[in-house]
This record gives C-alpha cells, structure tokens and sequence, in this order.
C-alpha cells in the first residue's frame, strides 16, 4: 500500500453523536469537522467529556455516529455496515488502546503478527523489524503477562504498525505508563509511525505529549475550540 | 483471517487446560451416564423385540389340556377339520435350550421362522428337513443339530418345523398347545364337542414382557437424564466462565477487525467440536459403564419380568447416536446463553472485573421468579398428576425449580450469618464466602440435585426392600412348600401329613379376565395362616370369614387399581360374582389376583387339581421332609423351605437395584468433580481476593484452611436443603411414578442413618474436592500475591 505525504487521508464533516444516560440525552460530539493528511500527526486533546475518545472511536469504525460524515481515503465509514467496518478496522485503521488490549493467551510474536494475519498482509521480516525496533526481541516468546506495562504497550503498537495502517489512532497510549517509560514508547511510536507515512490521530491529556506531534485539535463539550 | 481469530480463541484453552479439561470431562461424563443407560436400554429393548419375534405365543389365546400335561395331535386335526383356525406349537427343552416347534403354514405371520430373513430355507422347513433356527450363543449349545444362524432370534430359544422339533425332543405325536387365530369363521362348532379334553387360555394382553420393563426403563431413563443435567450444569459453568474471562479477548478482536457474526460462528464451531471431541469420550464412557452394569441389569430384568436379555452389549447405533445427539443438544444448552451474551456484547463496553458476580446477582432475581414458579407447578401436579408423564413432569419441575432456588437460599443464609458475625475474621469469611458464591453456584446446584437423587432413590430402595420383607413373612407363612409329580402323590402326600398332625395348604389358580384385565383365581383353604398373616391395605369387617364361607373374595391392589374396584364392589368371572371384601398388598407381582375359597373355586375350575401346596411344620423341617421321602417317596428336590424362597426372592430383589445404586454413586462423584473443577478454576482468580488478606496480617495457611471451611461449609448447607428435596423426589416415586408404573403404591419410610451416612459422603466428597484447590492456595508465592499490589500486574 503506498501513501503519499500532502494527500487528504481523512474528512470529518459535521460530526454528531448522542448517548444515551440515566439523566436523558447526552450530546458527546456536536458538528465537528477536521481533515488529516497522509503522514500527519495531530494531538486531540481536550478535558475528560470533551469527545476526544468518541471521536476516536467513530474515525475507527469502533461505533456508528448519528450524523455526518467521515471520509477515510474518500471511503464513508458512517455509512458502512459491521462487516465493513470490521474490514476497515482489519486492514486501513490501526487503533492503540490505553489498555493495550493484547490477546493474553497469545505469544509475544503472534500477538505481533496477529492484525497483520487478519488483514491478509502478514510480512514475518516487517513483524521482526517491528520486534526489533521495539526492544522486543528477547520477549518473543513470552506471554503478555510476563511483560512490563511499557513493553506490552511496546507490542501492542508493533501490533498495530504490522499491517501497514494508513490510519494509526492511538487512545492516550501513555495514559498507563511512568514518564519515563512513556516518553521511551512515544519515540519508538512517532518514529515509526513515521517511517510508515501513516497518518496518527492521537488522544492525550499531555501538553508534552500535543507538542511533539505536528498539529492540535482541541475539542471542548463536543466542539472543535 | 478466520484461521487467525480461529486460532486466538484456541489460545485461551491452550493456556487454560483445566477450564477445557473440566469442559470435555463435564460433557464427557454427562454424555456417558446418558449413553450407558441408553445402551443398557437398547439392548434390553433388542432383546424383547428379539423375543416377540419368537415368543409372541402370549399375544394369542390358546388351547391348552386340561390336566395342563402335553395332548394328541389328533384334537388339532379334528379342530381344523371342524373349520377352528388353530396353530400347533411343541415345545421342551433340548440342551438348556428353549425348543419351540411351529407349523410354519397355519402360525401367525410374523412368529418364528416365517418372518425370518435371508438364508431360510423355507421350502426345506416347510418339508421337515432338519432346520432348526437360533442365534450364534444359541446354536454353539445345540451339538449335533444341524442349526441355521438367525441373529434375531432370542437368546436359549431355537425354532424348528414341528415335525422337527417332535422328533428332537422325542415327543412325536404330542403338542403342548394349539394357538387360535384373532379372526375365525362364523358359525363354529363349540370347543367341548370337538375336542373335549382341551380348555380355552386367555391371551396375556397388557402383562406382557415390553409393557411391564418399560416402567423399568422408565426409571432408568429418568436417572440418566438426572446424571446428564448434573453434568450440564457442570458444562454450563466452565462454558460460561471461559467465556466471561474471554470477554476481554473477544472485545480485542472485535476492535481489530473480526466480525461480530463471524466471531459468533467461530465460537460455536469451537463449542461444536468440543462437543464433538467430548460426545465421543462419553460415547465410550457409556460403553464402559454399560458393559459393568448390564449383566446386573439382565439379571434384574430376569428375576424381576422374566425377561431374558442377552447380557452381552453390542454397539447399537440408536444409543450411540444418541449419546453424540445429547453432547451437542447440552453443548448448545450450556453455550447458548454465552454465546447469545457475546452477541450483544456492545463493542466499546468498559472492563469488568467482577463481570461473573455482577452477570450472576443479575441473573438472581429472575432465576428466583422461574424457581418459584416451577416450585408452584409442581405443587399443582402433586393434586393433579395423573399418568407417568405427569409424574416425570412433576420430579422435573420439582428438582430444577429447587436446584434454581439453592443460590438465593445459599445467600439468605449466609447474608444471616453475615450480620451475626463476631470477629474480623469472621465477618470477613461470611462476606468473603458470599462474594464466592456466584461462582460456585452451580457445581452446589449440581451436588445437591445428585444428593436429592441419592436420598430419593434410596428412600425408595430402602422403603421397597422393607415392604417387601415384610410382604414374604406375610404371604410365605408355611414352613414348607411341596410339589408333586401324580394324583397319587398328591394323596400320599396328604395322608402322610394327616398322620403328622400338619395342615396342608393347596396352592390351585387358574386364569381369568376380570373387566377386561387377565388375572389369576386362587382357590384358598380356611386356616390360621390367612387370618394370622395377612395385611390388607383395605377391609371390610370379617374380611377372611366372608371369603372362607364362600361369599366374598379378596384381592390384589394390581387388580384393585386396573379394574377400578373398591371394597364391597363385585367381581365377576365364569359363574361366580362375589363381593371385594378386602384388598391386600401384593408387591412386585404385575398380575391380578382373586382370593376366594377353595370349595366355590373347586365348583368353577374343577378341571384345576393342586400340585403345590404348603406344610405349616411346628417341627424340625429337615426331619419332616426326611420322613416324607421314606413314606411317599416325594424328593427333597420336591420341596422348597420358607428360608430358601425367601432367599432368593430377596436375592433377585436385591439385585433389582444394583443398577440405580451403581449410577447413584456415578451422579455423586460427578457432583464431586464439579465442585473440585470449579474451586480450582476460580482458585487463580481468587488471589487478588485473598491477596489483601495476607497483607494485612493472615498466613497463607490460614487462608487455605479458611478455603476448605468454606467449601465444606458450603456443600454441609447444600447437603441439608437436600434432604427435604429428596424426601419430596422420593414421595412422588414411590406415590405417583411407582404407582402409575407398577399399578401399586409402596408404603414410605425414613431412614435417617442412611441420610447421615450420604452426608458423611457428601462431606468426604467436598473435603476431597476442596482439599487441593486450598492446598495450592496455601502454597502461593508470596511474589505472586505482592503483584496483586504492583501496577505491572
């Protein structure tokens, strides 16, 4: 798959979504829009509530908005069904979870290769490349919970490079971590992602973290700032 | 893709083989006590249909000699010349074997050799050369016979032409018996003028073999379905629990791009071949339990029905089938709520640690609602039921709505202990234990159904054997039972006892049909030993002294209940009608039975000459039968003391219940598996429980007794709501099962050791059970406690 740096990678026009609470209608997000290019790196950052995550989540084909449109790679993902959106999520999106989210009854190397499995693109010397690049080698073998924090998230983000994503969404992806360790993963991560030319949408309450990455989008009560 | 996500969900077993071994051996042993009993069933069931394909002589009414001996062939000749539509039939036996002689023209289509199939030579039977018919056993015993293989046939029976078969049991000439066809033309002469030393015998209608081991089978089938609902309760816990613990698994792959159908479809191919893999065990399982327990059964069946079952299993597909059928049937039972649970499992849906008690406390109020209700059902049908269905009914909704009732009780109980607590420790374990309990809540289900079916079933052995002891010192009074061979031994028999001073007791029936029922006349002599030894269930004043002065009757409560009569109501047969005066006990006999006296019996079956009778002794019983022999040359092998009948009545009734004794303990030791595999599956998650505990001061070997305490405490609850269950399963068999499938209601008695002794089982069971789960917990690293408290965890 092949991307070119300038190109528009995602259009979010108008973006709406409402939950359901005990206290009646809650509008998380209400008409915002925004545009990613291809191996762009832009910061959501905004306070809890503010519809950082729920927008994360409807760019990752995680949930269905009730109006709007997103328009990854100029394909509408608000109007796909499950399957379609379980094959975007497979192959194009790659989504970093603060839980990292990785399979405990699998090694460390198949939980690596495994989106890359999914997604029909497993590439074993890109999988070692990211093991490697990740300090993971030693650990291959290993179980998930054998694993530090840092390095599980170390894997779940080498999980997620594996496919080749054009779209990386990482949900506060240090939110678990010590600073230190933190500050370790997000260079493997930029560097990475980087190197890969995919886009990288990123949710964080850091300022330090906003500032590395090229361009912040502030969202405050369901609207961009 | 799907052999990626196919494999991941692999994984969780891979690195989980207790949760699949507890799984497999949970189905497995479910499917096997189901599968061993249906192959015990089948085989029994070949082997009746194996005898009515052979033996189907009861269906037919029959023309039998009167002093009951062998007649000449010439009254078949004269019956079908004078247009009587008859069928002659010889047989004795050759070998040890059952010999049966047919005419293979004039018998009923389906009997014998004439239904049988390839390789009959049918025109060398017709002819009379020499083909005789068994099965392989059977033929091996016939030396020197020239024997067709017919595996249909039953086993220690062959079949042959007539003609054969007089010439093999040198009996030429001679026929027991002349089988007289449904439909016969009109007009007939009567019996007595064309043959008058012959008398009509009534077909055996509803007493034959099928109808009355059905019952049996019945019981057999209820225990097996009891054993396999023990075990998917078993199945039911470790499916949910692995897919609780999956949830985190299934969210991961979802989120990765696995489709919600296609994970769904995963999950059941998984279940499927589990199902499949475990069908298979129990499959094989069940042969082996059926193997050990079928030559009991055989036996069973032999002495209770005289049905004759070979005792040797063959691999019948109707059970095997069966048995894969049930392991897929209880997979989809057990998987369907999980798997359903799955499906609408939202996406984005937070972590939930304690996802399995939360799940459970919300499952609690409707599980209680269906408890009640089906409590409430079975209430109803306890005034309502009516039939072996509604019996079944009965037990079922009985034992489920109580087995959902157990956690909501469990709970009570324990919060009520809660809040009497004194001592930290204390209050802790109650709260503890509370916390535990979702978890553990159907492995207790599952011991206290086995429990209540163990009480049940042993309240009606039990109560059955007493009854039944009773019932030989009742009807087995004389000292000593005489057969003999001649009118002339008969009279020196009762002058000989004249002469000792001791009172002869004829023992004379005939058949009859009484509404419409089959049923035997015993013609009776006026003595003490009636009088002195009998219990009636019901009577009217004088009962005996009606009877012995000819005019009342007593009868059995089989006859009672099928003909619908109640004291002082006629019963009529021949000439004679008299009125029921009283009706007495009469267990384990399937027939109806009449008591009147032997003078009005004489007057209506005078063709009816006793051969047996019983000797009230006061002596020395062996001494008596010594001097009989020299004064009348009757042998000891003519006679039969009370002791010895008694003996092998008991023996053969003993024996009866081998089989649900044998799967009661089967149903226990699964109760027992499950709490061990549910106890050390929750064991690891139970290290953050307990892992403050430890920190604030507890050694882990305190904990570990506390572990086992709890089980203990657990199962002793479970174990005493369990007895008022069984006390209840065992009045709706012994009141309404017994009843409608036996004709007749046994008497209910407790037996309080017995119960201890279960509970002392049930104790044993849990202490084994809960022994090493609590061993490991008090063996845990100190290292793997602490990660409860590090951020790494």
């Amino acid at each position: 798959m092949c991307y070119f740096n300038g190109m528009t990678l995602l259009t979010v026009d108008n973006l709406s979504k409402t939950y359901a609470t005990a206290d009646g209608p809650f509008a998380v997000l209400r008409g915002v829009s925004m545009t990613l290019e291809a191996g762009e790196s832009l910061a959501l950052t905004g306070e809890s509530g503010s519809g950082k995550s729920t927008l994360l989540h409807l760019i990752g084909g995680l949930d269905r908005p009730d109006a709007g449109s997103i328009l990854l790679q100029g394909q509408d993902i608000a109007r796909l069904d499950d399957a379609g959106r379980a094959a975007l999520r497979r192959g194009t999106v790659g989504v970093v979870f603060q839980q990292f989210n990785l399979i405990p009854s699998l090694k460390i190397a198949d939980n690596i290769a495994f989106q890359a499995r999914l997604a029909g693109r497993h590439d074993a010397d890109w999988c070692a490349v990211l093991a490697d690049r990740m300090g993971l080698t030693d650990h291959l073998r290993k179980y998930p919970e054998q694993l530090s924090g840092g390095q599980q998230q170390r894997v779940a983000i080498a999980r997620t490079l594996a496919p080749r994503p054009a779209l990386v969404l990482a949900d506060e992806p240090t939110g678990n971590l010590d600073e230190g360790t933190a500050a370790t993963v997000m260079d493997m991560m930029l560097e990475l992602v980087a190197e890969t030319g995919a886009g990288l949408l990123m949710v964080t309450h850091s300022q330090a973290l906003a500032g590395r990455l090229q361009r912040r989008l502030h969202l405050r009560a369901g609207q961009v700032a | 893709m799907t052999r990626a996500a196919f494999g991941a969900l692999l994984s969780h077993w891979w690195r989980n083989p207790l949760q699949l071994f507890t799984l497999l051996a949970g189905l497995a042993l479910a499917t096997g006590l189901w599968s061993g009993v249906q192959a015990i069933n089948a085989e029994a069931r070949a082997s009746y249909d194996a005898a009515a394909s052979t033996l189907d002589e009861g269906r037919y009414d029959r023309l039998v000699a009167r002093d009951g001996g062998a007649f000449a062939q010439d009254n078949y000749i004269a019956l079908r010349r004078a247009g009587w539509q008859v069928s002659p039939m010889v047989t004795g036996d050759l070998n040890g074997v059952r010999l049966i002689g047919l005419d293979a023209l004039t018998a009923p289509s389906g009997m014998g050799p004439v239904s049988l199939g390839g390789g009959t030579d049918l025109g060398a039977f017709l002819t009379g050369s020499a083909q005789v018919f068994a099965n392989a056993a059977t033929a091996a015993r016939l030396d020197g016979v020239e024997v067709l293989i017919a595996d249909d046939l039953a086993n220690d029976t062959a079949v042959a032409d007539i003609g054969t078969a007089q010439a093999l049991l040198g009996r030429e000439g001679l026929i027991d018996s002349l089988l007289v066809m449904p439909d016969q033309p009109v007009g007939l002469p009567a019996l007595g003028e064309v043959a008058p030393d012959l008398t009509m015998q009534a077909a055996q209608g509803g007493t034959d073999i099928a109808g009355l081991t059905d019952s049996f089978h019945l019981n057999l089938t209820a225990f097996g379905l009891l054993s396999f609902a023990v075990g998917i309760f078993i199945v039911h816990g470790a499916i949910g629990l692995a897919f609780e613990q999956r949830r985190g698994m299934v969210r991961t792959l979802r989120a990765l791009g696995v489709p919600l159908n296609r994970l769904i479809g995963l999950m059941l191919a998984e279940l499927l071949v589990f199902a499949l893999v475990a069908g298979v065990i129990g499959v094989a399982l069940g042969y082996v339990i059926a193997a050990l327990l079928l030559p009991d059964v055989a036996a069973t069946l032999r002495g209770l029905y005289g049905a004759d079952v070979s005792g040797n299993l063959q691999l019948r597909p109707v059970w095997w089938l069966s048995g894969l059928g049930i392991a897929f049937a209880g997979t989809l039972i057990a998987g369907g709520s999980a798997l359903w649970g799955i499906s609408k499992m939202p996406l984005l849906a937070a972590a939930q640690p304690r996802a399995l008690a939360m799940a459970a406390g919300r499952r609690a109020r409707w599980q209680l609602v269906v408890a009640l209700v089906l409590l409430a059902l079975a209430a109803v049908l306890v005034f309502t039921a009516d039939g072996l269905v509604a019996g079944f009914a009965m037990l079922g909704a009985l034992l489920i709505g109580a087995a959902f009732a157990l956690p909501p009780v469990l709970n009570a109980v324990l919060a009520f202990a809660s809040a009497r607590a004194k001592g930290v420790t204390a209050q802790w374990f109650w709260a503890d234990t509370r916390q535990q309990l979702p978890g553990l809540s159907l492995a207790l289900m599952a011991l206290m159904l086995a429990i209540a079916a163990n009480v049940g079933v042993s309240t009606m052995v039990s109560s059955f054997r007493l009854t039944f002891t009773g019932f030989l010192d009742q009807r087995l009074a004389s000292e000593l039972y005489v057969s003999t061979d001649s009118a002339e031994q008969t009279a020196a028999l009762i002058s000989y006892a004249e002469t000792e001073g001791v009172a002869v007791l004829p023992i004379q029936s005939a058949d009859v049909q009484i509404a419409g029922h089959p049923a035997e006349v015993f013609g009776t002599r006026d003595h003490a030993t009636y009088r002195d030894n009998w219990q009636f269930l019901q009577s009217s004043a004088g009962a005996w002294d009606a009877t012995f002065a000819g005019q009342a009757v007593v009868i059995n409560e089989q006859l009672a209940r099928r003909a619908g009569l109640a004291l002082g109501d006629p019963v009529t047969f021949g000439s004679v009608t008299l009125p029921v005066a009283g009706i007495y006990g009469d267990y384990g006999n399937p027939v109806g039975q009449v008591v009147l006296v032997e003078d009005v019996f004489a007057t209506e079956f005078p063709h009816v000459v006793a051969r047996q009778f019983g000797l009230r002794i006061s002596g020395d019983v062996g001494d008596f039968v010594n001097d009989l022999t020299a004064a009348t040359g009757i042998g000891a092998g003519q006679t039969i003391d009370q002791a010895g009948i008694k003996a092998v009545s008991l023996a053969i009734f003993e024996r009866t219940f081998t089989v649900t004794t044998a799967l009661n303990i089967l149903t226990l030791a699964v109760a027992g598996f499950a709490i061990l595999m549910s106890l050390l599956t929750l064991a690891a998650m139970r290290v953050p429980q307990l892992a403050p505990a430890w920190a604030m001061g507890m050694t882990r070997a305190a904990l570990g007794r506390l572990e086992l305490l709890r089980a203990v405490m657990l199962a002793v609850l479970t174990a005493v709501l369990a007895l008022p269950l069984g006390l209840a399963l065992a009045w709706v068999l012994l009141a309404v099962v017994n009843v409608a499938a036996f004709g007749w209601q046994l008497p209910m008695y407790l037996f309080p050791l017995d119960y201890a002794r279960l509970g002392g089982f049930a104790l044993v069971a849990a202490v084994l059970a809960a022994g090493w789960p609590a061993w490991r917990l008090a063996r845990t690293p100190p290292g793997d406690l602490l990660k409860v408290f590090a951020n790494e965890r």
